[in-house]
């Protein structure tokens, strides 16, 4: 009888290890389909026009010039108002975060890497654009900035776990104060898995959309100051997209394109950059 | 017609009853263990290990760290499978038939060679789960009560019955360290193996717990084949009728326990046990 | 340091307060109603959130009951099944699902997902399970349904990943004492799963705390009607996406001052769930981890 269930049970594990493994060929499937589709509708109306032009009214062509200048622009706002405070945070819970009040701080950044991107996008529209009366790139970097804020600090605070104790406590050792061996020692160390943290949170960011719908707007020029409207590549994604126009719809996939390029491109480094610390 | 027993001076106190030990139940060996080679990818951890293990006796695999003697109990069970890398020459004949003959039952022989690990390691489960485990999984019971009955049968084999019968329910986690250890025992014993066989089971215990193991050791032998790894030769004295030491992934020697604590064939073992190294 | 933290608490702080100070207006003149009215009305000036509260639970839910047995499965077959050099790079590449923008899913959503479920799979439910009033109505692909098929899609990296991370923290012990006891690999896979069972909860409400949050892809499929109807092939409309839509276009401070309510909503509905996520999750993964990853 033994014998019998035996064969059950083992016929049992072996349709589950078939039914796992589908699952994840599913995923990658579909993550192959998504690919395919961008690459193979982008690739027809990628040409250097596109890339250099902005939008013109239907049939005239057009491109995204503009938008990624805008897009440029607004990554580089938030990330000078992101990564310093995201990684002395990080800093901050690594080194001094084991009491109540970095437990406090902890929690706090981890829920906030999960509020949506709209609900920062609101809060920004009425600390910076309502006060300005207009929207704004510097809108828009502010609320991107605040986006990236809790990814850079959590992956900062990781990254400086990593670095081994004997390296602090021989420093310490010597007498160095606990700041200057923060600085000094222990930043210098994780600067490399920081950096590639830093990578990947512009990654991220680069691909959001809906805090800059009312922020920094969106425009159809080149824009050379930071208190108007901006356009960004994301935003003119989805305007394209959402047009009646079968000629814009081609141009949100070659949008899309280059985004992708980006943003796979990004992954991909850091991917190989931290393959060699296994 | 004995020789005289040369005496030699060891700190071992071989006790009485060890030096009375009687012979085993049957001539045919339990496990018979013929030019054992194993290795973990390129690295060889048994050298041409031959042995045999007769029925329904305590054997004691002693040696010092990292001299194979885990890994050897291991290979009687194929637990080593579940490594990558892991590759076996040679035959683990028990009762006459190779298990690592291609084809065999791996489950099947689980089932008959139950083992019990040096740090306890009960589910999170409750007690009667934890001891139920086995029975349910290779459906031995027919009903609820005999499942009762046999989970209890188990606990009283263990020696630990009478302090839990009345908790039950409770999570095996709640027990202390000794008694977490009684309950793997007793959970292996549930299916009634046919050999158990055990990594160091009482060297994460204190003495109280320890004693009460070595004692459950020497009851059990009347049922079951045993075989225990230690690394104190004090308990292998106190609980095995057979030793073997193990140097370097070879079998050195085997012998009845009172002959190799004060007469040893070879100058390594006296070497071991005289403590002049490991 | 200490005031980069200080500042960090204040942000959130912050949120809150601008949240609440911008949507005091519509507050004052809803109260509680607001949550349980049906009226999207910009031109009355009535306004209530009934609509979007239905739009993102129903979707969130659609998500969830599509992505969490996918995600599992895939969790499981990395961690237990796959030989350690394959599941890595598989690995890397279920997590570049969540790496794909928003937007992008959105655009593939209109112009691949929703004509595929319109003449692939809208008809066979509704063939076989239009008794149902679930799967009743119109088929056009934009709706309820493909929301959360979308949804699904985008929250199954998410979950996979943190699943991922819950079983590799369970002990090796574990799985020897199966094993050792006659177990098969599904049955000592069935004993991790227990181990890792508060981590995986947590690890579904995190999924249903970003599902939650999901902006422009679901904006893009879901159809943007603010109605309740029964069936999953209707369009709808979330919180999120009604903030996305409107917000420029809205006129008149009540208008606004509802969307910012709307937002405060679901400031509070996220920071809820994923604060509940966090502290599940929390215990399992930052004990000492069993199998190195």
């Amino acid at each position: 009888m033994a014998m019998r269930t035996d064969k059950v049970r083992k016929l049992s594990s072996a349709v589950m290890t078939t039914l796992t493994a589908s699952c994840t060929f599913l995923a990658i499937g579909i993550l192959a389909v998504i690919l395919f589709y961008i690459a193979m509708r982008g690739v027809s109306s990628i040409n250097l026009q596109f890339l250099i032009d902005s939008p013109r009214p239907v049939g005239e062509g057009g491109g995204i010039g503009n938008a990624i200048l805008g897009s440029m622009v607004l990554l580089g706002l938030s990330c000078v108002i992101g990564m310093p405070m995201g990684i002395s945070v990080g800093v901050y819970l690594s080194e001094f975060g084991t009491g109540r009040f970095g437990g406090l701080v902890r929690f706090v950044v981890d829920t906030l890497t999960g509020i949506p991107s709209i609900v920062t996008g609101v809060f920004v529209y009425a600390i910076v654009v309502l006060p300005m009366k207009h929207f704004s790139a510097v809108a828009g970097g502010i609320a991107l900035g605040l986006i990236m804020i809790p990814i850079v600090a959590r992956t900062t605070e990781e990254m400086i776990k990593l670095v081994p104790h004997s390296l602090r406590e021989g420093a310490l050792a010597l007498g160095a104060p606990q700041w200057r061996v923060t600085l000094g020692v222990v930043i210098p160390a994780a600067a490399s898995g920081i950096a590639t943290g830093a990578m990947l949170a512009v990654a991220r960011v680069s691909g959001e959309t809906a805090p800059l719908l009312f922020t920094a707007f969106g425009s159809r020029f080149f824009s050379y100051y930071l208190d108007q409207p901006i356009a960004s590549l994301t935003v003119q994604i989805y305007n394209y997209a959402i047009s009646p126009y079968d000629e814009w719809h081609a141009l949100a996939w070659a949008a899309t394109l280059v985004l992708m390029t980006l943003i796979l491109s990004i992954n991909i480094v850091v991917r190989f950059l931290t393959r060699k610390r296994f | 017609m004995a020789m005289p027993m040369q005496r030699i001076p060891t700190k071992i106190e071989v006790p009485e009853r060890t030096l009375k030990r009687v012979s085993p139940v049957s001539d045919m060996p339990k496990i018979a263990v013929q030019n054992l080679n194993f290795y973990y990818g390129q690295t060889q951890a048994l050298h041409d290990v031959s042995l045999q293990i007769p029925e329904r006796i305590v054997m004691a695999f002693i040696g010092p760290s990292g001299c194979g003697k885990s890994t050897f109990l291991r290979t009687l069970n194929r637990m080593n499978d579940v490594i990558p890398g892991a590759r076996v020459a040679g035959k683990v004949l028990m009762d006459g038939r190779d298990v690592y003959a291609p084809g065999t039952d791996v489950v099947e022989l689980r089932r008959k060679v139950g083992m019990v690990f040096q740090k306890s390691n009960p589910f999170p489960k409750s007690i009667f789960d934890n001891v139920a485990y086995g029975l349910r999984i290779n459906r031995l019971t027919a009903s609820k009560a005999e499942l009762a009955e046999r989970v209890e049968q188990a606990l009283v084999d263990a020696a630990l019955w009478n302090e839990v019968k009345d908790r039950l329910k409770l999570s095996a986690l709640s027990l202390s360290g000794g008694q977490q250890q009684r309950l793997c025992i007793a959970r292996a014993l549930a299916i009634r193996p046919e050999v158990v066989l055990m990594d160091e089971p009482a060297s994460a215990l204190d003495p109280v717990a320890t004693h009460k193991i070595e004692e459950l050791i020497v009851e059990l032998k009347r049922q079951y084949t045993i075989v225990i790894v230690t690394h104190n030769m004090q308990q292998a004295a106190r609980v095995s009728d057979t030793t073997a030491f193990f140097l370097l992934g070879k079998l050195i020697e085997v012998n009845p326990t009172d002959k190799m604590f004060t007469a040893p064939n070879e100058k390594l073992t006296e070497d071991y046990i005289t403590g002049r190294f490991g | 340091m200490f005031s980069a933290g200080l500042l960090v608490l204040l942000m959130s702080g912050g949120i809150f307060l601008a949240l609440i100070v911008d949507s005091m207006l519509s507050i004052r003149e809803f109260g509680f109603a607001f949550l349980t009215s049906r009226q999207w009305n910009p031109i009355r000036g009535d306004f209530g959130a009934l609509p979007f509260v239905y739009g993102t639970l129903v979707s969130s839910l659609i998500a969830l009951l599509i992505s969490v047995p996918l995600s599992l499965g895939i969790a499981i077959f990395l961690v237990e099944q796959a030989p350690r050099s394959l599941s890595r790079p598989i690995g890397f590449l279920v997590e570049l699902l969540a790496a794909i923008p928003s937007v992008v899913y959105g655009l593939w959503g209109i112009f691949v997902l929703a004509p595929f479920l319109r003449v692939h799979v809208e008809p066979p439910l509704a063939a076989w399970f239009g008794w149902l009033p679930l799967f009743q109505g119109p088929i056009t692909g934009i709706g309820l349904l493909t929301g959360g098929v979308i949804l699904a899609i985008m929250v199954t990296p998410i979950i996979s990943a943190v699943v991922r991370d819950v079983l590799a923290a369970v002990p090796d012990t574990q799985r020897e004492a199966a094993l050792a006891l006659g177990a098969t690999k599904w049955e000592t896979t069935r004993v991790v799963l227990v181990n890792g069972a508060p981590g995986i909860a947590g690890a579904i409400i995190l999924g249903l705390g970003r599902a939650i949050g999901e902006t422009m892809a679901v904006t893009m499929v879901i159809g943007n009607r603010p109605e309740i109807s029964a069936s999953l092939f209707e369009p709808s409309y979330t919180i999120a996406s009604a903030i996305a839509n409107e917000f420029t276009e809205a006129t008149g401070e009540l208008y606004l001052s509802a969307l910012v309510e709307l937002g405060l909503i679901l400031f509070l509905v996220t920071f809820l769930v994923n604060g509940l996520a966090r502290i599940l999750v929390w215990n399992v993964t930052r004990k000492t981890a069993g199998r190195a990853e």
